[in-house]
């Protein structure tokens, strides 16, 4: 899994059909320092996350493995909502800091 | 499966069901010296592993097979701790 930002929304109106319904966010890839990288994805949002939040995602068949993402065509799952993370025992991010 | 140090931890408390109580580890991934290849990622620890431990992990959906429920969005997992490595010296000529 990978950390990013949740940085805005998709909407597309005409998609295959299993989509609907599904939440799509952009995703900006950060480093272990919390550094924005200039990688982004787009991923199926599984835990109601919102804009700004920093969130763990899945990528490849593993992001299906979700039973709002079962059997369709997704390769990448926001499957958790960061609170706070540390390196070598210092304090990287924390959410309610 | 590869090689890897643990090198932090995160928290998550809202998470997809089934991975309830499952641990999530940064690991940096080593070539055969030992050295740091790649960048780091992070994946969830079905041992006791914690920062500064020698690891080894599996990516892809087999992530998530090492998870005690199988059906999660898990593409890595941390299998178990490296006590050795043996390497083959390469004849040089």
């Amino acid at each position: 899994m990978l950390i990013g930002q949740v940085v805005g929304s998709v909407v597309a109106t005409q998609k295959e059909e299993r989509l609907t319904a599904l939440k799509l966010l952009v995703v900006r890839v950060h480093d272990p320092e919390n550094r924005p990288t200039e990688q982004y994805v787009v991923a199926v949002d599984a835990v109601q996350a919102g804009h700004g939040d920093l969130v763990l995602f899945a990528t490849g068949s593993s992001a299906r493995q979700t039973q709002l993402t079962e059997g369709k065509p997704c390769d990448a799952v926001i499957m958790a909502v960061v609170d706070s993370w540390d390196l070598g025992g210092k304090n990287v991010y924390e959410k309610w800091a | 499966m590869y090689l890897a140090r643990v090198i932090g931890r995160v928290v998550a408390t809202r998470r997809t069901p089934g991975l309830e109580g499952v641990a999530l580890q940064w690991i940096q991934p080593l070539d055969a010296s030992g050295a740091p290849s790649g960048r780091a990622l992070v994946a969830c620890a079905v041992i006791s592993s914690g920062p500064g431990d020698l690891v080894h992990y599996v990516d892809g959906r087999e992530g998530a097979l090492a998870c005690p429920r199988p059906f999660v969005p898990v593409d890595a997992a941390i299998l178990g701790f490296v006590e050795e490595v043996a390497r083959a010296e390469r004849e040089e000529r």
